[in-house]
């Protein structure tokens, strides 16, 4: 035992060796650039427009502070919506894969099988490609369906309270999705729900057999024995890796600096080229996902606790 | 004959739901299929000298592909040199087809990769037997992305072992750190990990020592795999049931005795086949490097669209980079399915 304390003990030493190396070299290193470290920067003027502002009313002149709280609240956004409907596609895509009909599970399967092995990057380029390459100019936009347009400009959709009309070169009224919220909201739904497909079609066949034909037995309609019998036993083995795909989820959001969508590593990636704020900049990302890490985290847990089997060891 | 009508009925039309679903897919392919076709192949100009030929056809650009091949596979690397890289690329696709054959998984394998590497660095480089040095900022396209991958898993799985091994530690300062260290990586996205080692790293280090940018994002990639190849290593380590660990300290055999000879043959037989699925993972988020500027498969794609001339196919670019994706995923993908569920995976299962 001996002998365990006095690794600890040398491993602590190179630790702080190594840390204090790297902030003593940061430490000169800011100090020849002329940055003064410290989070005062965030008062001063951000100067740059954002396309996408949400809820949060922001101008050039405004703080960089109150940039990156648009960021987040982008990202909070993408991530909070792109979760649901992953769930919900996803689902679908998992009992479609388990379908008696031999086309719609052969098609489900294609189509994990497709998205799995391809890049989200890639994909969100391509998303991206299409609605602001290919979609017609807003004069000549797609109807799919009454009220909703398919333009270069992105996808407008009527509301209760209001329908979006044609004005000019664009869209008046309704709610607009930008082609870039559109494209990475696109990307991430239908990469996420290949992979919840997977643990949802996982988590049903876990399922025996048996237990469906004795809820059958018992005189159980099909809707009861999938609500009181399936459900309840599949959602415990769903729901923890569940949760790690919506944490990919909120993580895989950060691709949209690549796309141009302002959220808040594509506002921070800005920031800190304007001011060389390197490593405050990295810290606010890092914190932020950390906690949006551990908030889901949490909350899947005590989901969790509810569906699992009373008694059980966690 | 009536086995083909019989199948129909079980498969497509066995009740309402299933048959409605059956003729939706029908209605769906009748209305994409054709067009779709009509775009990617009668339509397609395969062959152009610009892309004014291109604009005028009604179908897919492909020639856009064939003008550009040299430059996405091989990016900024000397022209008459491109040989260099395609060669290196087969050497390292070669090294990995080797490496998946179960019975070349001995003691030859390891000297097999160190001459592999070494002909590979020969090759890129240069410098030596009359070839020329090209320096690594101009490396580019698919070797760059198959380099990022390859030795982004090969340093991290070390890394991982010892990370696993910590985590499991009985001494709570080693495994305080291990945790920390894999949960503080896994709870954020690889951007912010590329980012600081291109923005944060050179700050690090003392004036005057620079590592060149592929060199940083390579050290960002290792880093970050660790952290999720140590989950998978874990996970072989639980799996070996308790009595091996005690039948080992009974016989009074010292900790790393026991970790080398008995804990960690077993564990990394459990963890092959969900290492080749970090792995895949890994081969995905190399694309990511795009972020930062280095010339990977995607940002020679994506470069090579920026030229007026070619603007605006960027949906013909990005399928065809999916199809390039596609086949090195898929080909692993199903390698990895099969040591699931081939014999192999029996054997280990057994032993």
């Amino acid at each position: 035992m001996k002998r365990g304390w006095l690794y600890q003990a040398g491993l602590l030493a190179a630790a702080g060796l190594v840390l204090w190396f790297f902030v003593s070299n940061t430490a000169h290193n800011l100090e020849t650039r002329r940055i003064a470290s410290g989070f005062g920067f965030l008062w001063r003027e951000a100067g740059f427009e954002i396309g996408e502002t949400g809820a949060i009313a922001y101008g050039a002149a405004d703080s960089y502070l109150r940039a990156l709280g648009v960021g987040l609240w982008n990202t909070v956004r993408i991530a909070a919506i792109g979760v649901v409907c992953a769930t919900l596609l996803g689902t679908l895509i998992g009992l479609a894969r388990l379908s008696p009909n031999w086309l719609l599970a052969k098609l489900a399967a294609a189509y994990v099988e497709v998205i799995r092995n391809v890049p989200l990057l890639v994909q969100l380029f391509f998303w991206y490609a299409i609605i602001s390459e290919n979609l017609p100019g807003p004069r000549d936009a797609l109807q799919p369906l009454p009220g909703i347009f398919l333009s270069n400009r992105g996808i407008v959709f009527p509301t209760p309270w209001s329908t979006p009309v044609l004005s000019g070169f664009n869209f008046v009224g309704g709610m607009t999705l930008t082609p870039e919220f559109a494209a990475l909201l696109v990307g991430l739904v239908t990469y996420t729900a290949a992979f919840i497909g997977e643990i949802v079609r996982a988590g049903v066949l876990s399922v025996g057999r048996g237990q469906v034909d004795a809820a059958y037995s018992v005189g159980l309609t099909r809707r009861d024995s999938l609500r009181f019998v399936v459900l309840p036993q599949a959602l415990r083995l769903i729901v923890p890796p569940l949760t790690s795909q919506f944490l990919n989820l909120a993580k895989n959001s950060s691709l949209a600096v690549a796309i141009g969508y302002p959220d808040l590593v594509s506002i921070t990636n800005t920031t800190m080229n304007q001011t060389g704020q390197a490593i405050e900049g990295i810290g606010i990302i890092m914190a932020v996902f950390l906690t949006i890490s551990l908030s889901i985290s949490a909350f899947m847990n005590w989901y969790n606790r509810r569906v699992a089997l009373k008694g059980a060891r966690q | 004959m009536s086995r083909i009508p019989q199948w129909i009925r079980t498969n497509l039309f066995a009740s309402w739901p299933s048959a409605l679903a059956t003729l939706a897919i029908f209605w769906l392919a009748w209305k994409l299929v054709p067009p779709f076709v009509d775009w990617a192949l009668v339509g397609a100009v395969w062959r152009a000298p610009d892309a004014r030929a291109c604009r005028e056809a009604q179908g897919a650009c492909w020639a856009f592909i064939g003008e550009k091949h040299r430059f996405i596979l091989f990016g900024t690397y000397p022209f008459e040199q491109h040989w260099r890289p395609a060669l290196a690329t087969a050497v390292l696709m070669l090294l990995w087809i080797f490496s998946s054959l179960k019975r070349n998984w001995n003691w030859r394998l390891p000297g097999v990769w160190v001459a592999g590497l070494c002909l590979i660095a020969v090759l890129m480089w240069g410098g030596v037997f009359g070839l020329g040095y090209v320096e690594n900022e101009r490396w580019g396209g698919l070797i760059l992305t198959l380099i990022l991958a390859t030795f982004g898993i090969a340093l991290a799985f070390p890394l991982s072992i010892l990370l696993a091994l910590g985590r499991r530690s009985t001494l709570p300062v080693v495994r305080t750190m291990c945790i920390a260290y894999i949960e503080l990586i896994r709870g954020v996205p690889l951007i912010s990990v590329l980012f600081m080692a291109s923005v944060m790293l050179p700050l690090f280090l003392p004036a005057g020592l620079t590592i060149d940018k592929l060199l940083r994002a390579q050290l960002a990639l290792i880093l970050f795999a660790a952290a999720y190849l140590a989950e998978v290593v874990r996970g072989g380590l639980q799996a070996i049931p308790h009595h091996q660990y005690e039948a080992a300290e009974a016989l009074g055999l010292s900790y790393w005795t026991r970790t080398l000879h008995v804990v960690l043959p077993q564990a990394l037989r459990f963890s092959i086949p969900p290492l080749v699925n970090t792995f895949i993972g890994l081969f995905k988020d190399t694309s990511l490097v795009l972020i930062i500027g280095l010339f990977d498969l995607l940002t020679t794609i994506k470069v090579s669209l920026q030229e007026p001339a070619w603007s605006g196919l960027g949906v013909e670019a990005y399928l065809f980079a999916s199809a390039v994706y596609f086949a090195f995923c898929h080909a692993m993908s199903r390698y990895s399915q099969g040591l699931e569920q081939g014999p192999a995976a029996r054997a280990v299962r057994a032993s």
